[in-house]
């Protein structure tokens, strides 16, 4: 069988919040409750890096976070899908002219799929979450 | 030959992970349930295990290599040894030795020593902040489970065999035996380092302790080893407080660990020391001199 399509069965999530708001964070808690329940396909958010097949990046990447997402990035075990989540992580947002903006996610490390809203809806999660199994299995 | 057989695959290695892994999904079933969810699908620990052996193993540079390769392999393969015992004098009551008791429960305190190793050996603070604890959770439950043995050692009269135990009538009918398989519970939740035990790899706290430099096939081998001893350790507790296994007194028995960990909050090192040395053991002591009068 296809090992990334073994990993597409049970995504563990690490969350890197860089300076986030914190309206992505409680989004991504909403979708493990029992309305959204994303443990029905095997998504799990872990404390370490080391077992994460998923990292999932909230916020305004800055100087002092760039570096050290590039180390965690580095440090994880591969595999690993990248999740740029939220307006801020995607695109950098409405701190695009902001004085200390650095580098958007995707160019300091290779982002697997983008997930937009300010903060995303649930459903716009899952959608993503969708969208990273579909790449993994190579249907996309 | 024979032996190999028994390690491997009957009571041993492959069965011992097959019921561990159903049993896994059982908790995590019951968990979701509990909280309202859907759950995860039945094969959801074996595409866990099968996806973390294809992905890649990191060692930290910092690292003691041979304790850090090897204590994963040993905690797996102690479990499994528990699980290989436990399982021969109930379903090879011929191939069991007098003394299995003692085997297992010695046995039964290598996984977490394995874990200090392993979280000593990681060079990461966290890992070590998690090692120092699992020697706290040790020292606290350790003492109780002893004292259920004597117990059990009192009630039987001088039985240290598995299935001779079986054989008499089970020890949890008398006022001893009730309260130890009562306390059997509660060291069966901490050696399974479940809620409220679960201070040695409080996910919220010290993000998994000594497991968190683990990855891939290594923390692959962690991971087998807690599906077989969370197999294992109700078979154990049944077998020896309830005279016997069945399917009923083991699900029974998965279900008080899930529902109890569902319900409760962690508790902290200190009241987890208080808890077991100046409540439980007392309460065991009193389970002895119970036993040893006759009652």
């Amino acid at each position: 069988m296809n090992k990334l399509k073994i990993l597409s069965k049970s995504i563990w999530v690490f969350h890197f919040a860089s300076a986030a708001c914190n309206n992505c964070d409680i989004e991504i808690l909403d979708v493990l409750t029992p309305r959204f329940d994303v443990e029905r396909f095997g998504v799990k958010l872990v404390g370490s890096i080391k077992h994460a097949d998923a990292m999932l990046v909230s916020g305004m990447m800055n100087r002092k976070g760039a570096e050290f997402l590039k180390d965690l990035y580095d440090q994880a075990p591969k595999p690993l899908a990248v999740i740029a989540f939220g307006s801020c992580a995607s695109s950098m947002g409405m701190f695009k002219v902001s004085y200390n903006r650095v580098i958007p996610v995707d160019e300091i490390i290779p982002v697997t799929a983008y997930i937009p809203g300010c903060p995303p809806r649930p459903e716009a999660i899952i959608d993503g979450i969708v969208k990273v199994v579909k790449k993994l299995r190579g249907e996309i | 030959m024979k032996t190999i057989f028994y390690f491997l695959v009957f009571p041993g290695f492959l069965f011992a992970l097959i019921v561990g892994m159903v049993a896994s999904y059982i908790e995590r079933k019951v968990t979701a349930r509990v909280q309202w969810r859907v759950g995860p699908p039945i094969l959801q620990p074996w595409y866990d295990l099968l996806k973390l052996f294809t992905k890649e193993s990191v060692v930290p540079e910092n690292a003691h290599l041979l304790t850090f390769l090897a204590t994963p392999v040993l905690f797996m393969v102690s479990a499994t040894l528990v699980a290989m015992y436990a399982g021969m004098a109930f379903f090879f009551p011929d191939a069991a030795f007098q003394g299995d008791l003692i085997v297992i429960v010695y046995l039964l305190t290598i996984p977490p020593i394995c874990l200090i190793l392993a979280g000593a050996a990681s060079a990461n603070p966290l890992a070590s902040l998690g090692a120092s604890r699992e020697i706290k959770l040790v020292l606290s439950y350790e003492l109780v489970f002893w004292m259920t043995i004597a117990v059990i050692w009192v009630k039987t009269g001088g039985e240290l065999s598995l299935v001779n135990i079986m054989n008499k009538p089970p020890v949890m009918y008398s006022y001893s035996g009730g309260i130890a398989s009562v306390l059997a519970l509660f060291v069966m939740q901490a050696k399974l380092g479940r809620v409220p035990f679960d201070i040695a790899e409080a996910e919220t706290e010290i993000m998994a302790g000594a497991y968190i430099e683990y990855s891939g096939p290594l923390l692959g081998f962690f991971k087998m080893g807690q599906y077989i001893l969370l197999a294992t350790l109700p078979f154990f507790i049944s077998s020896i407080f309830w005279g016997g296994v069945n399917v009923f007194k083991y699900v029974a028995l998965l279900v008080i660990v899930i529902l109890v960990e569902n319900t409760n909050p962690r508790l902290k090192v200190k009241q987890c020391l208080k808890l077991f040395w100046f409540i439980l053991f007392p309460l065991s002591l009193v389970a002895l001199i119970l036993a040893v009068v006759g009652l």
